[in-house]
């Protein structure tokens, strides 16, 4: 008997190890291939921002500190290209929460052509960004589009700063509000009929039923959603370049990093930038989690289901 | 009946609101050079011209090219080395498997930029600059967090009773992996890689950084060196027939997968 209960616990153990071992083993590709293509890089990155290296004037190449941090930071051109970058993501997110929402509601809600409208949506998401982009700008260039056509004559939307700002989260909100509309659907799903039903025999009206209950409820699924979307509206790169490449002072950080490195060949400013944007998205993230108590997908998953 | 109305309105909107802006871009690719410029919605005069111009660019179908195959291969290594890792995070007790998760986590909130200046470097001088390779990697990154999370979540549905009973018919962890979860998994896998490709067809960002010539330039990336000297005086036809073009395996990819992708996209979601 005792030998018997001794023999199952070291194959229990042996089992746990193997299954240990395959783990690491499963893992390890995945794993070693997104630290080799992210990791080295990013630290590469901040060594060259503490280098004056522009290729083309290699020779002059050196050791120079934080100097580079201290002109990006003092660039007018870099703080004007923060603010269009946080005032894009701040108000094309605020639109997708509410117009994604409603399309959530409608998707979730509709029973008839369910199918078509979910697949319909589906499109805005899929669509190459830079595909897109291309019939928003000749929709709004005089002569070739059919909403310029609609504006008073000798108006050029994408010529002017603000107009062109419009458009850029236009097209923004376009393409992405489906994917939050989704995530928010999803959120949908969790709340449960019965107390909408319960607060509904209260006399709860529609409204009071969707702000004191729903919202509540989905705010796991809402804030996450917000993180997610605005981590990626801050990166926002294709549609200005596309629109705007930048002009009229329409830049993203994401557009001029870019054009200090495939115009400027710039690479230690370009680096410093990298850094500098690296570090605003972990700021973003940490405000996000510490101060909504945003969970990430994956983060103790089964935990909370 | 007041209601089914006003539900086949709303929904009316809304299908407006996703299709327009793609029926434009239709309407523009294959309106005539003497009518583009008319601001119509509708072509007036219809013409197949614009698409058979991009045709006969060689640097398109060369972009096509290798954005089909740079995708294809980035999805399928991120699946396969995805599936692999979402497995053990999904069913497997270990330590480090936080540490894997994080990182998955950290790689989807990147900003892809801050990837570009030292990646543009490192590939210049390791001979990677300006070929697939170049570009499958960083796509492979990108799309391996998705990869791991979709599929993880979907590993958890699987009823997995059915793994115990196989081990018990003497069947090793990997043996229980290959035999009897792999095929019980293949939906997830493939919802999994259609999302993934989707990120690599879209990608822009490193197509035009990390490329110099047609050998390496995907689709996107070449649409934006379009110029009105190669086929037209002005670029606008071709850019739309070519933006058509690359749209169409995302719309084939929604109609016959709608279902899947909702579930996909959603199913990190709610847990979230």
């Amino acid at each position: 008997m005792t030998v018997l209960t001794k023999s199952a616990k070291a194959a229990l153990s042996e089992g746990r190890r193997s299954e240990r071992r395959l783990a690491w083993w499963l893992c390890a590709p995945a794993a070693i291939v997104m630290l080799l293509v992210t990791g080295w890089p990013i630290v590469y990155s901040f060594l060259l921002s503490l280098q004056r290296y522009d290729l083309r004037f290699p020779d002059r190449r050196a050791w120079i500190g934080v100097e580079n941090y201290g002109t990006v930071l003092t660039s007018g051109f870099w703080w004007s290209a923060l603010g269009v970058t946080l005032l894009i993501t701040l108000v094309s997110v605020v639109i997708e929460l509410v117009l994604g929402m409603a399309i959530a509601v409608v998707m979730y809600r509709t029973l008839l052509t369910r199918g078509l409208v979910r697949t319909v949506v589906l499109i805005p998401y899929g669509i190459v960004t830079v595909a897109a982009a291309y019939g928003w700008k000749y929709a709004w260039t005089p002569g070739t589009g059919w909403l310029a056509a609609m504006l008073p004559a000798g108006n050029a939307p994408l010529t002017e700063h603000w107009p062109a700002i419009g458009i850029i989260i236009l097209a923004e909100v376009w393409k992405t509000t489906p994917f939050m509309a989704l995530l928010l659907m999803a959120g949908l799903a969790l709340v449960s009929e019965d107390a909408l039903k319960a607060a509904s025999m209260d006399g709860a009206s529609a409204w009071q039923r969707f702000t004191m209950i729903t919202l509540p409820l989905m705010k796991p699924a809402i804030v996450a959603a917000l993180l997610f979307r605005m981590l990626d509206a801050f990166r926002i790169f294709d549609n200005i370049y596309v629109l705007t490449n930048g002009a009229q002072d329409t830049s993203s950080v994401s557009v001029i990093a870019y054009h200090n490195l495939i115009g400027g060949l710039n690479l230690g400013i370009g680096s410093t930038m990298s850094v500098l944007i690296f570090l605003i998205v972990a700021i973003i993230a940490l405000i996000f989690v510490k101060g909504l108590g945003a969970s990430a997908p994956g983060q103790d998953p089964g935990g909370k289901r | 009946m007041a209601s089914r109305t006003r539900w086949g309105f709303i929904n009316l909107i809304v299908v407006l609101y996703a299709l327009i802006p793609v029926l434009w871009i239709v309407s523009l690719s294959f309106k005539d050079p003497g009518s583009i410029t008319d601001g119509s919605f509708i072509p007036r005069k219809w013409t197949w011209a614009n698409y058979r111009g991009i045709f006969d660019n060689d640097d398109f179908v060369r972009g096509l090219v290798n954005s089909i195959g740079i995708g294809l291969i980035s999805t399928a290594v991120a699946i396969v080395i995805g599936t692999m890792a979402a497995y053990a995070v999904a069913r497997l007790q270990f330590p480090g498997r936080n540490l894997v998760l994080g990182i998955s986590l950290l790689i989807s909130m990147f900003p892809q930029i801050s990837l570009v200046t030292p990646l543009f470097q490192i590939e210049r001088s390791l001979g990677l600059f300006n070929t697939w390779l170049g570009l499958i990697l960083p796509y492979i990154t990108f799309a391996l967090p998705l990869t791991i999370f979709t599929l993880a979540n979907f590993f958890k549905e699987i009823p997995w009773d059915l793994e115990k009973a196989a081990k018990m018919d003497g069947a090793t962890p990997v043996q229980a992996f290959r035999l009897v979860i792999a095929p019980l998994a293949a939906p997830g896998v493939v919802t999994t890689a259609i999302l993934a490709f989707i990120v690599c067809w879209n990608d822009f960002l490193f197509a035009i950084s990390l490329t110099s010539s047609s050998a390496a330039r995907t689709a996107p990336a070449t649409i934006s060196f379009f110029t009105g000297s190669s086929q037209f005086e002005d670029p606008t036809g071709s850019i739309a027939a070519a933006a058509v073009i690359i749209t169409i395996p995302i719309v084939l990819f929604v109609l016959f997968f709608q279902r899947r992708i909702v579930s996909g996209l959603t199913s990190g979601a709610v847990k979230g």
